[in-house]
């Protein structure tokens, strides 16, 4: 569920890369202070163990089809929180720029939804609830599940609410949700199963694995990120999904000086209509009337012009090849 | 497993082709990295109902793969296999959206569909930058790029090393699950408890050889500072670049070529 750049708006990808910007400056000061030099090569293999494990695949029982781990609570588990969200981020970052897994812009909001949530919320709330401090097996087990089912429907919510923001797709939030929640409650089971089966075998193979998630004075901070991110991200998506045009949009409508209606879906249908208006008559119509520019045939014209541009790009690419080899 | 070594091989290719001697390759990665973030913004902030101001755009990448070398198929087949969670979501669109906006000929288009075909060719065009920065910069140079451009150095020396120690473990790992394989019949055995202890040996021996590597690193000197060492160079070739192509981005987002064009050509014809 990685978010690609085409789904996302300019405001929320900004936002978001912005309030994750915050949080990554602070736990790698975090993690600095609190932790010795052996932190840095155990994130970076355990981020590389992550990678590798999303490659491989288990049968999901009964369906027949195959899944495979986040990582997220697996790796709060493990090494703790602020290690955990700068791997989780890292990771993200490599599936980006190597697999395209993702887009750039929306790097944000993929952190966001599969580091934040699971390492700032879903294991300081609920994991670290039920697990304390010589907490039985099975106790371990049951927190890990929900941890990780929560993280993952946390994450999916996020998914649906920035795209509900940027506003590229029409899918209305409802529906969107309803879509979105069920399966990934189903995916979040299994995975949370899997979750804590590994964390139980690595408890058994290796008891003092607890060592490395040391990390003192974790939750009143972790709450008060979570608190100024929250806000941070309320702040921003409440400011932009206001009738006011963001940044952008505001600069080139004043360049270009052409007015628009405030309210965005207005606009849309507005134009929309207007282009309606002006295409519905062709091709009988629009060709009679030599003067008056405006019912030029705007799909006609913008037909031509797309094969134009197509053909002129394809010319460049020939003239470049030529210069090149030549 | 398949899967597996065809992304080692993925990533080992990507890094061949940025270890090319061209004109764009030989431009500062920095550069590189804003000039694609200043492509992307561009391209996001267009409207849903757009489609012909979107095509010129394609220039941008079709310059970078010529001058650079790069094989057009390679992209191809990477947008394709990375496209279905935006295609998934955009194509609900033409269902929701069915009021007819526009007509060709005879036939009706939705705004849904245009909407559809909006977010394809954002999804091209996004996907085609991205991949083409790392093909041309190659990954461990826009790591050190992105520490010059202040992002923080414990996340760059999290990406470098995860990008070192992902072959061994990839490699590893599906050498793993190929011994699993060669050892099931029917599916059995790919359940998930033979999984979670395959997953779990794999993860002990990812501790044990981040410990060996904290040792090599302490024997060889290392006193928790990472130093990263670069020949990256802002000379006047990369200042025209980005200044060049955000002018050109600019100048295609605010006027919709095609349309001009095509007004120009319809007013001649008549």
């Amino acid at each position: 569920m990685h978010m690609a750049d085409a789904l996302i708006s300019p405001s929320v990808g900004c936002s978001m890369l912005a309030v994750t910007g915050a949080v990554i400056l602070y736990s790698s000061k975090k993690i600095k202070e609190e932790f010795d030099d052996s932190r840095i090569p155990l994130m970076g293999v355990l981020g590389a163990f992550v990678f590798a494990a999303q490659m491989i695949n288990f049968t999901i029982p009964l369906t027949g089809s195959s899944g495979h781990i986040g990582g997220g609570i697996l790796l709060a588990i493990l090494i703790g929180p602020y290690s955990a969200f700068l791997t989780i981020t890292s990771i993200l970052t490599i599936q980006a720029l190597l697999f395209a897994d993702g887009g750039i812009l929306a790097l944000g909001c993929n952190i966001f939804n599969l580091g934040f949530l699971p390492c700032f919320v879903s294991y300081p709330f609920v994991y670290k609830n039920i697990v304390k401090e010589g907490s039985s097996k099975t106790k371990i087990f049951t927190g890990a599940t929900i941890a990780s089912v929560l993280g993952l429907q946390l994450g999916a919510l996020g998914v649906v609410l920035e795209t509900v923001f940027s506003e590229i797709s029409i899918l209305p939030f409802d529906k969107f949700l309803i879509l979105m929640l069920p399966i990934h409650l189903a995916i979040g089971i299994v995975e949370g199963l899997v979750t804590a089966t590994i964390v139980t075998f690595i408890l058994n193979a290796k008891p003092d694995i607890n060592a490395y998630s040391y990390a003192p004075s974790v939750k009143k901070n972790i709450f008060a990120i979570f608190i100024v991110a929250a806000l941070f991200t309320a702040g921003f998506f409440s400011w932009f999904a206001s009738s006011l045009p963001d940044g952008l949009e505001w600069s080139i409508s004043n360049v270009t000086v052409k007015e628009e209606i405030s309210s965005k879906e207005e606009k849309i249908y507005s134009s929309l209509s207007n282009l309606q208006e002006k295409t519905s008559f062709f091709p009988d119509y629009n060709f009679k009337n030599d003067k008056e520019q405006g019912n030029i045939g705007t799909s006609v014209a913008g037909l031509i012009g797309v094969s134009i541009t197509f053909i002129t790009i394809a010319l460049i690419s020939l003239i470049l090849k030529k210069l090149k080899d030549g | 497993m398949a899967k597996i070594s065809s992304a080692l091989f993925d990533i080992g290719y990507i890094d061949t082709l940025s270890r090319q001697n061209s004109l764009i390759h030989g431009i500062d990665t920095r550069v590189k990295v804003l000039t694609t973030l200043v492509f992307l913004i561009t391209i996001v902030s267009f409207k849903t109902h757009e489609i012909s101001s979107l095509f010129p755009f394609f220039i941008y990448p079709v310059f970078l793969i010529i001058l650079a070398d790069l094989p057009f198929s390679y992209f191809v087949r990477k947008i394709i296999i990375v496209s279905p969670f935006a295609v998934l979501i955009g194509i609900l669109n033409p269902f929701i959206d069915q009021t007819i906006v526009l007509y060709i000929g005879k036939i009706g288009i939705s705004g849904g569909l245009i909407s559809f075909f909006n977010i394809l060719l954002r999804f091209i065009l996004t996907v085609l930058s991205a991949l083409i920065l790392v093909a041309t910069s190659g990954f461990n140079n826009i790591c050190i790029a992105l520490e010059k451009l202040y992002v923080p150095k414990m996340l760059v020396i999290q990406l470098l090393f995860i990008y070192r120690y992902l072959f061994v473990l990839i490699k590893e790992a599906s050498q793993m699950s190929k011994g699993r394989k060669l050892r099931t019949f029917n599916g059995k055995g790919m359940g998930i408890k033979v999984y979670a202890s395959l997953i779990g040996h794999l993860l002990l021996r990812a501790l044990n050889r981040a410990q060996r590597i904290h040792m090599a690193m302490l024997s060889r000197g290392f006193d928790g500072e990472i130093r990263t060492a670069s020949n990256m160079k802002f000379d006047k070739k990369s200042f025209l670049f980005f200044i060049l192509w955000s002018i050109v981005f600019l100048i295609m987002r605010i006027y919709n070529l095609p349309q001009i064009v095509g007004y120009f050509v319809v007013i001649i014809l008549k």
